[in-house]
């Protein structure tokens, strides 16, 4: 569906050299110029998450789990946004929540598509007995609804941050498999995979020459919204107690936190969940703006 | 219609047959903790023989596929075993939190639906103007932000500043029914938010593409107003596709509920099953995730069948 032309290619399926195309780094300084407002706001956005992310020691005045002053300290003055109940500096644990809740949701993410895209790849170029199983398996699992399975999970095998982001890749990643499947069965009866076939290549030089670079768009596309769906997992289950455990800060559990404050008006529990919201609404932009871009070269 | 009630029945099967290889995985699923439940019950510090005790009382000496049968059987009786950390049938624990979830799920989906489809067809209806835009905006925003996000913002303006209507739901079955609703309104517009957006995603969709068909044209051209093109002539051929996705945004209420039950405290059976794996309460959670996964799959089948029977090639094969 969104599969755009495939790059132009010789008579034998390779891809012509890569010498003759601009730059990566002018094409990409070239598109955001052309790119709408709200895809180059929400780029700002992004890049400004990466900062805070990437620098979050150097920017948080206090430390992660630092008991620095009373608790419930109004903002201002010391404590920009105040302390929570236990008296840490709230805007320092923001800081450090941006690094740990993005990068655990990105480790994950990136873990789901090493799963699902490989596996939906094998799968479709395969077909047969291995395709059947593979797609029957993911089938049943995605019948059952992913936050009540990830709680299931959870409790089994416990809250520690390698199982939480084991549980939720290897869940996440059926949702990879459905769709690059989909979109690789569209390549995959193609001539020129036929005749990389007939010239005896094996499956994996297969996948990664022919299949991967013809379904890099969607794929992209779909790690974005994947991402964000991810996020607003790892928030959720945070927030509900069961994902990140404390003294780590993440955003999701920040809201639980200082929950509290809500019934005197103030609104620094929101705060965190802000933050989640405006980094997946930026990111849904870019997706956007991408998907936006990629079928528009598709002839 | 023969061809059709078979390919009603097949889709049934396989409905029934996935929910009992979910059965079996939650069944796994649980047999794979380390330790077993008589050591989840005493505790690491129980003798040994306490331990044997308990597990002949709960009869896991017994080989595995045994156990599964006995499980399956006392599920399909509608025993689900005893709650680990209140001792009381599981069974007695769930059944009014399921209504409340449901009644809070058939809330929301009454508000929620009509409102969709209102809106998908007023920005079909003004496409590209400021209208669509402004809908379609809101909308991703809508989905982008975490439940407990719209449920907090909520909370602060209509309850705790303006004072409108309680923060907390804590419904039970002895209140009237006003007051009920009233203290569901809350939690009901937090899912409003969270699945009105697809669904009025997908209604304008549709309709724009249909839009595009040369028999829309046709009435066009014979002078019919944008409201009666759409009502009349458009509507009829989109139903099935809305319909479909009407039906599995209801699956996902049901299990989206979760974090709305536990924000606004309301005692439905998202917020057991949170607090049940906090306390590890193992047939609790087991049964509380059957129910959740039979709903979604009963809606999402539910959707398939709609789609299936709205099929004009099915419904009246050569």
């Amino acid at each position: 569906m969104m599969i755009s032309e495939k790059p132009s290619t010789t008579t034998d399926g390779h891809l012509a050299g890569h010498d003759a195309r601009p730059s990566v780094g002018r094409k990409f300084t070239r598109a955001v110029i052309q790119a709408p407002l709200s895809a180059q706001i929400a780029l700002l956005v992004v890049m400004f998450y990466l900062f805070v992310i990437v620098f979050a020691p150097l920017l948080a005045p206090y430390g992660e789990a630092a008991v620095v002053g009373d608790a419930y300290a109004p903002w201002g003055g010391e404590f920009w946004l105040g302390t929570d109940s236990l008296g840490r500096d709230i805007l320092s644990r923001m800081i450090y929540a941006a690094r740990n809740t993005v990068g655990i949701t990105f480790i994950a993410t990136v873990l789901a598509f090493v799963i699902g895209s490989s596996l939906g790849m094998v799968a479709a170029v395969t077909g047969g007995w291995v395709d059947q199983t593979l797609s029957r398996l993911v089938d049943i699992l995605m019948a059952i609804p992913l936050l009540i399975f990830a709680l299931l999970l959870l409790m089994i095998f416990g809250g520690s941050v390698i199982s939480l982001v084991l549980i939720i890749a290897s869940l996440e990643s059926t949702r990879v498999f459905r769709l690059t499947r989909a979109v690789a069965m569209d390549v995959a009866v193609m001539e020129y995979v036929e005749a990389a076939r007939l010239r005896g290549e094996n499956m994996l030089w297969i996948v990664r020459r022919e299949i991967l670079p013809n379904i890099l768009a969607p794929l992209t596309a779909e790690f974005g919204l994947r991402f964000c769906f991810i996020f607003l997992l790892v928030s959720s289950l945070s927030f509900l107690g069961l994902g990140l455990q404390p003294p780590t800060a993440s955003w999701g559990a920040m809201v639980r936190e200082n929950v509290m404050l809500i019934t005197f008006g103030s609104i620094t529990p929101l705060l965190p969940a802000a933050a989640i919201a405006i980094l997946t609404i930026a990111v849904n932009l870019i997706v956007d703006w991408f998907l936006n871009k990629t079928s528009g070269f598709s002839k | 219609m023969n061809k059709l009630l078979l390919t009603v029945a097949k889709r049934l099967g396989l409905g029934l047959f996935t929910l009992l290889v979910i059965s079996l995985i939650i069944f796994l699923a649980v047999d794979m903790l380390p330790g077993d439940i008589a050591t989840e019950i005493l505790g690491q510090m129980a003798t040994p023989d306490a331990v044997a005790a308990i597990r002949a009382e709960l009869g896991l000496n017994l080989p595995i596929h045994e156990r599964y049968l006995d499980w399956l059987g006392g599920l399909v009786q509608g025993d689900l075993g005893n709650s680990l950390a209140t001792d009381r049938p599981v069974a007695s624990l769930i059944g009014d939190r399921l209504m409340n979830t449901l009644y809070l799920a058939g809330l929301a989906a009454l508000i929620s639906v009509p409102l969709a489809l209102g809106l998908g067809v007023l920005a079909a209806l003004y496409r590209n103007t400021l209208v669509d835009r402004v809908v379609s905006v809101s909308s991703l925003a809508a989905i982008s932000m975490p439940e407990f996000f719209i449920a907090y913002v909520l909370i602060l303006f209509i309850s705790v500043q303006l004072g409108w209507l309680p923060s907390l739901s804590k419904v039970d079955a002895d209140q009237p029914w006003l007051d009920r609703i009233q203290l569901m309104i809350l939690p009901a517009i937090t899912l409003t938010f969270v699945t009105c957006a697809h669904m009025m995603r997908m209604t304008r969709a549709t309709i724009i593409n249909l839009l595009s068909s040369p028999y829309i044209e046709m009435a066009r051209l014979k002078g019919l107003g944008p409201w009666r093109v759409i009502v009349r002539h458009t509507l009829p051929n989109a139903w099935a596709p809305i319909v479909n996705v009407v039906v599995m945004n209801i699956a996902y209420l049901i299990t989206g509920v979760v974090v709305v039950e536990v924000v606004f405290v309301y005692p439905g059976l998202g917020q057991l099953m949170v607090d049940s794996v906090a306390k590890r309460d193992l047939p609790v959670v087991q049964a509380a995730s059957l129910i959740f996964a039979a709903t979604y799959i009963l809606f999402n089948l539910i959707a398939d069948v709609v789609s299936i029977v709205s099929n004009p090639k099915l419904l009246h094969p050569k």
